[in-house]
């Protein structure tokens, strides 16, 4: 269409239309063209480079990037990092995560930078749709998907994955080295932390620069 | 009774074990031509096929055959059961019958006691009953397609009856030369007539017969490129839309058995059958040259299967007026042309190998056709002569 001349008045027609090839003698013979569709199917098969990958034997190389199985990330502590903001809860579009929060026991030094943390998180692993949303969401990269595709089971009770199941996910995927931590900050992120009070505390949300 | 029993047990015999190998064959040899039809696919498509099942997925036609017998006796509501029973046994019975006259091993024109690698040895009307049986086997698709009482199906059937019918011409035409030149309808003299030189074969001085009857043949058998009876794109199964379980098994040992039977036909009547230069007739020879024949023929039939198999992927299916057109005003002008050809070469006395001339008669009908459609091409122009054309579009 590209090389056809800009209409220069509205009725002007501008009809294309193709010219089927004239047939030589060899062409209406069919007899070349089915020795050459032959040829073709022999060249195929002895070629000896078939396509296929031999799965259970073979397995595929994943992109960093795919989502598949969640985990739960732990701290360099060992504690679980997620501080049971239901953000990830809430952004879910499927409705498969279901969090209890507990507030984190003060008086344990070991919890002491700490508002709350999950009592149970469980992921409903086939209602998920992987869609990477709670991922997205997490202030605090508690959540990731995982490069584990082959996610399979006997019941549906047993796809439903608990916090612990989640971080043993995180344990054989961090410890394989096939998952490393995605996100570089490492470090729990600024909704980990005890909110400022007085003068330390930002300004309240809305106003612009200014305040 | 049974001492004439004993009596008749000699020549009894021979029949009932060469009964018996078809019999245990036949069901065998359904089994792995899927199988072979599927690695054969694969490698085409560059793909591997079936590999789980033993060394090299030998062992998953036996797996196929466990889960289709194993399978529900599904007998949908809606069909008439009598015939619907009735329809794919016909199809084998048939499609095995067949088999009673055609030699599968070398056979000797002069009969003598003992294991022959034929049913019914000597038969004089050996080809023609072979034509007349395998065609029946067109009721079994017909009946399966009428019992299932479903749309699909019935058109799967009338598509296979009108394909019967008009390739059945053009099948029996091209092997009337053969017959007249050697004077016989037994499939044993059609092949003793080959035995000499390798230019003895029926193909070299028939080829264009070779031709019309393996293409008609291949569209006896519903195979692709003529598989239109049970094309999946427009008649979700066709005929054996219905069908599941061991019914569909039989069905499809009918087309695989109908497809070695073409394949032994074309063999035997146009390769020179068990004969190969050098080999000694099979009348009187040891076992080391009847099993040395029985090879020959046997390397033959699965080379006519391999290009009956790789066809498969090399060309598409044809549209139904295609497939009419080729048959009608291609495949039975030319088979008589051919025969012609020799009828003027038995009445002059001339030798046969002049036959060899009617290889030009393809191309002459090919030079007819491309002038013909280039005519038409030239006409359809002046048609356009209202609105002048801007150019080609090539059709690269």
């Amino acid at each position: 269409m590209s090389e056809s001349k800009p209409a220069t008045s509205p009725k002007k027609k501008t009809v294309k239309w193709g010219q089927a090839p004239k047939l030589s003698v060899l062409d209406a013979l069919y007899l070349p063209a089915i020795a050459s569709g032959l040829a073709t199917a022999v060249r195929h098969a002895v070629s000896g480079k078939p396509t296929t990958r031999q799965y259970p034997e073979v397995e595929p190389e994943i992109p960093p990037n795919y989502r598949g199985v969640h985990r739960l990330n732990r701290d360099e502590a060992g504690r679980v990092k997620c501080v049971a903001c239901y953000m990830c809860q809430t952004a879910c579009p499927a409705n498969c995560i279901e969090i209890i929060a507990a507030p984190a026991p003060k008086d344990d030094p070991h919890w002491k930078d700490r508002d709350k943390f999950p009592a149970t998180f469980t992921i409903d692993e086939l209602r998920c749709i992987y869609c990477g949303m709670c991922e997205e969401a997490c202030p605090v990269d508690a959540i990731e998907l995982t490069s584990v595709y082959d996610l399979t089971g006997m019941t549906r009770q047993e796809m439903i994955f608990d916090k612990e199941k989640l971080l043993s996910v995180f344990d054989e995927t961090v410890k394989s080295g096939r998952d490393p931590v995605r996100t570089n900050r490492g470090k729990l992120g600024p909704a980990s932390e005890v909110a400022p009070t007085g003068k330390d505390a930002p300004p309240p949300p809305g106003r612009g620069k200014s305040g | 009774m049974i001492s004439r029993f004993i009596e008749y047990w000699p020549v009894l015999w021979p029949a009932l074990a060469a009964i018996a190998v078809i019999l245990a064959v036949v069901p065998f040899l359904g089994l792995y031509m899927t199988f072979i039809e599927r690695k054969v696919a694969a490698y085409v498509q560059d793909r591997v096929g079936p590999n789980r099942v033993g060394p090299f997925g030998l062992f998953q036609a036996v797996a196929d055959g466990i889960k289709i017998f194993l399978k529900e006796q599904l007998i949908p509501d809606h069909v008439y059961t009598a015939l619907y029973f009735i329809a794919p046994s016909f199809s084998l019975i048939t499609a095995m019958f067949a088999l009673v006259v055609m030699p599968f091993g070398p056979v000797a024109t002069d009969y003598k006691s003992g294991f022959r690698f034929m049913v019914a040895p000597g038969i004089d009307i050996g080809i023609l009953m072979m034509l007349a049986i395998s065609s029946l086997s067109a009721y079994g698709i017909i009946v399966g397609g009428w019992a299932s009482n479903n749309k699909y199906s019935i058109y799967g059937a009338i598509r296979s009856c009108a394909q019967f019918i008009s390739y059945e011409i053009p099948l029996g035409m091209s092997i009337l030369g053969v017959i007249a030149i050697t004077g016989s309808l037994n499939i044993e003299q059609i092949v003793k007539a080959q035995s000499g030189s390798l230019l003895d074969w029926n193909v070299f001085w028939q080829p264009v017969a070779m031709l019309v009857f393996f293409t008609s043949a291949l569209a006896e058998t519903n195979r692709l490129p003529f598989d239109l009876p049970e094309c999946e794109q427009e008649l979700v199964g066709g005929f054996h839309t219905e069908y599941s379980g061991i019914k569909f098994v039989l069905f499809f040992l009918a087309e695989y058995t109908h497809i070695v039977t073409v394949s032994f036909l074309t063999a035997l009547l146009f390769l020179g059958g068990w004969h190969f230069p050098g080999l000694p007739d099979p009348s009187g020879a040891s076992t080391l040259v009847l099993a040395l024949g029985l090879l020959v023929l046997l390397a033959k039939v699965s080379l006519v299967v391999m290009v009956i198999i790789l066809l498969r992927w090399a060309l598409p299916r044809f549209r139904f007026d295609q497939l009419m057109g080729l048959a009608w005003k291609g495949l039975i002008p030319l088979a008589l042309v051919n025969l012609v050809g020799v009828a003027i070469v038995l009445t002059l006395g001339l030798p046969k190998h002049l036959l060899i001339a009617t290889a030009v008669l393809p191309i002459l009908a090919a030079y007819y056709s491309a002038a013909k459609f280039n005519a038409s091409l030239e006409s359809d122009n002046t048609l356009r002569n209202g609105i002048q054309p801007q150019g080609a579009v090539s059709y690269e």
